[in-house]
């Protein structure tokens, strides 16, 4: 059976739902092979989980002198690995989650491999003859595209939410691989990092429920926040929301924040700009409260409420936390 | 010191974006202009030679893309860009990231040789393919540390530091040029030409530049040569039309929790 190398998405070791989606999705092009760069000691840890999920090897790969540098390393890896790979088999895809930081591996690792590239897949299915079609998702949502890559290791990145994970048993052989990493690789380096404090909801792209502000909110997140929480939600913001100073940039919903795409979208005071359906047209259920009938983000909406949020979200908030006892 | 900024011209997002048959962008049939998004790469180039007073940089604005694309080299110009170069050739048509990062480093190399190019400033994005994918791409193929995504942009001699949002922090990355760099729009506003930035670009040095002179071939780059194939295209379908309540005296929020609660998100 071919193989299939997945690069799991973890923050230290706390492996993130994309990877099980990958691992998922890898299940239907060949046999997944998991590569964890992290440090070894959470590799038991690690492969538990990607065990679950069908990986019948955990490569990893030591991150203690390439984590300060970016990208360059990373690919050079994953080259040694997949050449590897190759050397004893067939290697049908390489698949890493659609994040800025595995989209730019990913580029170097195309000219590496000489291989195609594909970003940013919704979907990928096995075609006719067992290779990778993904979908993609264009254009500010409006449409779609199906494709694949002609040439080398297909090398995809796919968004999260892409497929429900299903629980396979791997035998999750952990092994370790060095890697040889150039100095020419290691030319941009992270001089400081400042972690984000968490905010203890949901991560934005990975929520069920994504609750958003906007300019209407008029600085005040409260009832953004309290009907977010009441549903159980991730809490996302416009660019004019983000421009103005009441929430991180981390929170931006769009063509240059981040891109959900959640059972539920709820957009408050949000007037739906082409730049921000982009990142959220493809939520399943769409819903917005807006003051002004006219606004773009109703042509989007299973269901919306014109009037006033700083009204109805409070009252909402309180009849669901009402409800659920 | 040259700086090449590479601006990308794209259909209008607010415009009807479509495909050509042959599932390719429509870049001809729908008004294109220069990506918003590469705007803010022409600023930061432009603010790097401003804060550098006295020393002698200049400011190359670089596109590949059809005759039309040569708007976006201009727009460059007309906001203070020294110089234009816009490579077109009909065999390009079609290329993916691959054949288009291949045509780029191709010309900065050539400029590089011409004139010298530590700093290729990129965008975050394009806004139409928006993969994020070509500065990273440049910086492989032109052997060079890549520096992405930066909100702040600070230089000091060869030193290059830059602020940047990532995944769950806040990092400040370190690298000694040359290097690629892409900028966010976080960067700060890009400026508008002025009308005399607008007569001055009119005599400003633009050069037109086919694979050939390059020393590419048409069997390297283009659609027929993509390692990916896109198969079908499809619209979306429109989405049908939602309920729409208006709230009088709280019935809004009454409404609301009842759809919530009928989607089984409660
Ligand atoms: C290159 C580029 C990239 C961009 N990227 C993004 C992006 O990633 N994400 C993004 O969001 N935008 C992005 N934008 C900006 C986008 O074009 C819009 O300007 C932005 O989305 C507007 O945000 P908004 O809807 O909150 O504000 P507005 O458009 O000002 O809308 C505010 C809405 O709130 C409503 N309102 C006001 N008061 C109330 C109230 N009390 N109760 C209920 N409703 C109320 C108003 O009726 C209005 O519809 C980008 C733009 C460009 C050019
Ligand atoms: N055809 C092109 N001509 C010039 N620059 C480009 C071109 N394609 C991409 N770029 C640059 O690469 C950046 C990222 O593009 P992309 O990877 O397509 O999202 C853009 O913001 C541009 O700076």
């Amino acid at each position: 059976m071919s193989d299939v190398l997945v690069v799991i998405d973890h923050a230290d070791g706390e492996v993130k739902k994309p990877t099980y989606e990958l691992l998922t999705i890898a299940r239907r092009l060949g046999e997944p092979s998991a590569v964890f760069f992290g440090s070894p000691d959470k590799a038991d840890a690690v492969a538990e989980k990607a065990k679950a999920y069908g990986a019948a090897k955990v490569y990893v790969v030591d991150d203690a002198q390439i984590k300060g540098f970016l990208v360059a390393p990373k690919a050079e890896a994953l080259q040694q690995l997949a050449e590897k790979v190759r050397s004893s088999g067939v290697l049908a895809a390489i698949l890493l989650p659609s994040t800025f930081e595995y989209k730019e591996v990913a580029g170097r690792l195309a000219i590496k491999l000489d291989s195609g590239l594909i970003t940013d897949a919704v979907d990928v299915q096995a075609g006719s003859d067992g290779g990778a079609v993904t979908t993609q998702s264009v254009f500010a949502g409006s449409y779609t595209a199906q494709a694949r890559v002609t040439h080398g290791t297909p090398i995809i990145t796919v968004k999260p939410n892409s497929a429900a994970p299903e629980q396979a048993e791997g035998a999750a052989t952990v092994e370790a691989f060095a890697a040889t990493v150039s100095d020419a690789a290691k030319g941009a380096q992270v001089v400081a990092t400042q972690p984000r404090q968490s905010t203890g909801r949901p991560e934005l792209t990975e929520a069920a429920i994504v609750v958003s502000g906007g300019r209407g909110t008029g600085g005040n997140f409260d009832p953004i926040e309290g009907f977010a929480d009441s549903l159980g939600a991730a809490v996302g913001a416009s660019r004019a929301a983000v421009d103005s100073g009441w929430m991180p940039h981390a929170f931006q919903v769009g063509q240059t924040g981040k891109t959900v795409s959640p059972q539920l979208y709820v957009a408050n005071g949000i007037s739906g700009a082409i730049q921000h359906r982009a990142g959220m047209q493809t939520s399943k259920t769409i819903v917005a409260v807006n003051k002004d009938p006219e606004a773009p983000i109703f042509e989007l909406v299973d269901f919306g409420v014109v009037g006033d949020l700083h009204t109805v979200l409070p009252a909402a908030t309180e009849q669901i936390t009402a409800r659920k006892g | 010191m040259n700086i090449v900024v590479c601006v990308k011209y794209v259909p209008d997002a607010t415009a009807d974006r479509r495909f050509e048959d042959d599932f390719t962008v429509d870049r001809v049939g729908v008004d294109g202009l220069l990506s918003e998004l590469d705007e803010y790469a022409v600023e930061q180039a432009l603010q790097f030679r401003e804060k550098r007073e006295g020393e002698d940089i200049t400011v190359t604005a670089l596109t590949v893309g059809p005759e039309k694309a040569v708007d976006a080299v201009r727009k460059a110009l007309q906001m203070g860009a020294d110089a234009g170069v816009h490579v077109v050739d009909d065999a390009i048509a079609g290329s993916d990231y691959l054949g288009t990062s291949l045509v780029l480093a191709k010309a900065v190399e050539k400029i590089r040789a011409e004139s010298g190019a530590d700093l290729v400033v990129c965008g975050m994005a394009s806004t139409d393919a928006a993969g994020s994918v070509v500065p990273a791409m440049l910086a492989e193929r032109l052997g060079m540390p890549q520096v992405t995504l930066a909100s702040v942009v600070e230089s000091q001699g060869d030193q290059v530091r830059i602020k940047r949002d990532n995944e769950g922090s806040t990092e400040v990355i370190g690298a000694r040029l040359p290097i690629v760099l892409s900028v966010t729009d976080q960067s700060g506003e890009a400026r508008y030409p002025s009308f005399k930035g607008i007569m001055a670009a009119k005599k400003k040095p633009l050069a037109t530049w086919s694979l050939t002179d390059l020393g590419l071939d048409a069997e390297q780059v283009g659609l027929s040569v993509a390692y990916t194939q896109v198969e079908q295209t499809t619209a979306r379908p429109p989405r049908t039309a939602g309920e729409i309540v208006t709230d009088e005296d709280g019935s809004g929020a009454g409404a609301l929790v009842e759809f919530l609660a009928s989607k089984k998100f409660i």
